[in-house]
């Protein structure tokens, strides 16, 4: 083959990792037109949005970096409290909120991940567990800020870019939730797509291997878990303004754990795991709350010991022949 | 001739084991250096310290002249300081195609760059479907390279250290494991890189070694026990005694 029809060729194999699948289009269309369809779930489909962009954080480092951790609440947390913290004191404005939001959580990503980055698997997570324990107990003692075991209350947040006020149903609360989402995943799609996504997959498969190919794996790593960091502070943000009030549970251990079954439910690496784990999670936990409120937990944990004996494969190759369906429909209708 | 890669009196201990015993040892520009030695010699403690694996006990290295001792490694491959693995070090995830653009890109200074599209970057594109080319991968671009055979596998490891554009080229064992139909075809792929890159070549099959070879250093017990052309190693006595002598008696 000539050397420019091979180029050609390499060019488009490396575009087909950024094509949109029609399935993606799908996705996005029904998760807009979701607030019509039920349009008194929208707390609910606002809840999903949020844990589907704290999801979304976890799988940057996860699925694309190989980084574990046990402790992101530390991350949504400050997000929360940062949001809350300049509503209550300086400004009502929901998008200030959340780049303060997300510059906090980022910069405290940045900060702790010198401790987080070195050493194995086990003791990540030890350490991202340590550091969302001591936040917790830093946001409990210093009542005085954060409403301690009371709680940040007396938030009021003004209308998203002066136009759309927070109602009660919780529709300007969806889509605000989700316009932010989908604009993050926008980001990071594009940063996962990019020589940068490239070089943390490298160090995910092989980080002598990365170092060997010339990638600084210390500053790549920080890199990448500043930037979830930011991600998990948009989602707590976020929480702090649509529910208008943030408490001690945003550190809470349980939001670290049950964000890792969200990535197991979803799959991680490929971006949209923590959005469909998200909704799948979320759906269970209602579903199983209403019929059974006190017990739901029980019936969680024993959905998720069946789903990862075996239920994982038969429901990730059942979403596989959907999108597979629908990028058949895809090119039927561009012809 | 001017010496690309040295090291001076370099010395490694591991505990109280000498791995590398003063070594003195330089490699020519262009050349291509064997460095041969029974198992154990401490063939790979020596690549692993010329590439910044392991840090040496004592002693310096230089590249181009300039001390690399204590750089770490991905700022020796900037250098032009590449190398291959013994054992396969690859991307399982990602594609031949993946792999040489990633090195490609970190050697172009994109890595960095989190909006960049890979797609969108001519020169990256061009030197990508270069380097495909020249090692014949052109063909199984697209497949995971868990799922390619093992002497592919070892195309692509040798690749990815020569998309990184060494001036030295430190090929740690690149046929161990290839069958015997594909070494041939291994090695002359090697032996048709660019005459300014300088290789330096670890190997246990002495025919591809007395065959790719321009010179020949003898490690033994850590130590140079002898060093010089192909022939001048053939003859010398004590390399019969030591290392070929094996052979000698089968």
């Amino acid at each position: 083959m000539s050397a420019p029809a091979f180029e050609t060729r390499v060019r488009q194999s490396l575009y087909a990792g950024r094509r949109w699948h029609p399935a993606e289009i799908a996705f996005w269309l029904l998760a807009g037109a979701a607030c019509l369809l039920f349009p008194r779930q929208s707390l609910l489909l606002n809840e999903i949005a949020i844990l589907a962009l704290f999801a979304l954080s976890l799988d940057l480092i996860l699925g694309f970096a190989g980084i574990v951790s046990l402790g992101h609440a530390a991350f949504l947390g400050t997000g929360a409290y940062a949001a809350g913290l300049l509503a209550k004191h300086v400004t009502a404005d929901p998008l200030a909120g959340l780049g303060v939001g997300m510059a906090a959580a980022g910069l405290l990503g940045l900060v702790t991940s010198p401790l987080v980055l070195r050493g194995t698997d086990l003791t990540r997570l030890m350490i991202t567990l340590g550091v969302a324990l001591i936040l917790y107990e830093l946001a409990n003692s210093f009542g005085g800020l954060t409403g301690g075991a009371d709680g940040l209350q007396g938030i009021m947040m003004g209308p998203v870019l002066g136009l759309f006020d927070f109602d009660i149903f919780g529709r300007t609360a969806y889509l605000y939730s989700l316009s932010v989402l989908f604009v993050l995943f926008l980001v990071a799609r594009r940063v996962t797509n990019s020589p940068f996504g490239l070089s943390l997959r490298a160090i995910r498969d092989n980080p002598l291997r990365a170092s060997a190919s010339g990638v600084p794996n210390g500053k790549r790593l920080a890199a990448a878990y500043a930037l979830a960091a930011a991600y998990a502070g948009a989602a707590g943000a976020l929480l702090a303004q649509t529910t208008q009030f943030v408490s001690l549970d945003v550190l809470d251990f349980h939001r670290s754990a049950d964000l890792t079954l969200v990535l197991i439910i979803g799959g991680a690496g490929y971006l949209y795991g923590g959005l469909i784990g998200a909704v799948a999670f979320k759906l269970l936990q209602d579903a199983i709350a209403t019929f059974t409120p006190q017990y739901w937990m029980f019936w969680i944990g024993l959905f998720l010991v069946l789903f990862v004996l075996g239920g994982r494969e038969i429901i990730h190759g059942a979403i596989k022949t959907v999108a597979g369906r629908f990028a058949r429909l895809g090119k039927g209708a561009a012809r | 001739m001017s010496a690309v890669l040295q090291t001076f009196d370099l010395y490694k201990s591991f505990g109280g084991i000498t791995a590398t015993d003063h070594v003195d040892f330089t490699l020519q520009r262009g050349a291509c250096h064997a460095l041969i030695g029974p198992n154990g010699a401490g063939k790979t403690t020596f690549v692993n310290q010329l590439t910044g694996v392991l840090r040496p006990t004592g002693g310096r290295i230089a590249l181009m002249g300039e001390d690399i001792t204590k750089l770490p490694r991905e700022t020796r491959v900037r250098r032009g300081l590449a190398r291959t693995f013994q054992i396969n070090q690859l991307f399982a995830t990602m594609t031949p195609l993946e792999m040489i653009a990633l090195v490609t890109s970190e050697r172009l200074g994109r890595g960095a760059r989190p909006f960049h599209a890979l797609d969108r970057d001519p020169e990256l594109i061009a030197e990508t479907a270069e380097i495909l080319s020249r090692f014949r991968l052109d063909d199984i671009m697209d497949q995971r390279i868990a799922t390619l055979p093992y002497g592919k596998q070892r195309q692509v490891e040798i690749a990815a250290a020569f998309a990184a554009k060494p001036s030295v080229l430190l090929l740690d064992e690149p046929a161990a494991g290839v069958p015997e139909a594909e070494r041939r075809e291994l090695m002359s792929t090697v032996a048709a890189l660019p005459a300014d890159v300088s290789v330096l070549l670890i190997e246990h099959d002495m025919d591809l070694v007395f065959r790719f070879a321009t010179r020949i250093t003898v490690l033994v017990n850590g130590r140079v026990l002898a060093e010089g052309t192909p022939d001048e190693v053939a003859r010398n006595p004590a390399v019969r005694e030591a290392y070929l002598g094996e052979a000698a008696h089968v």
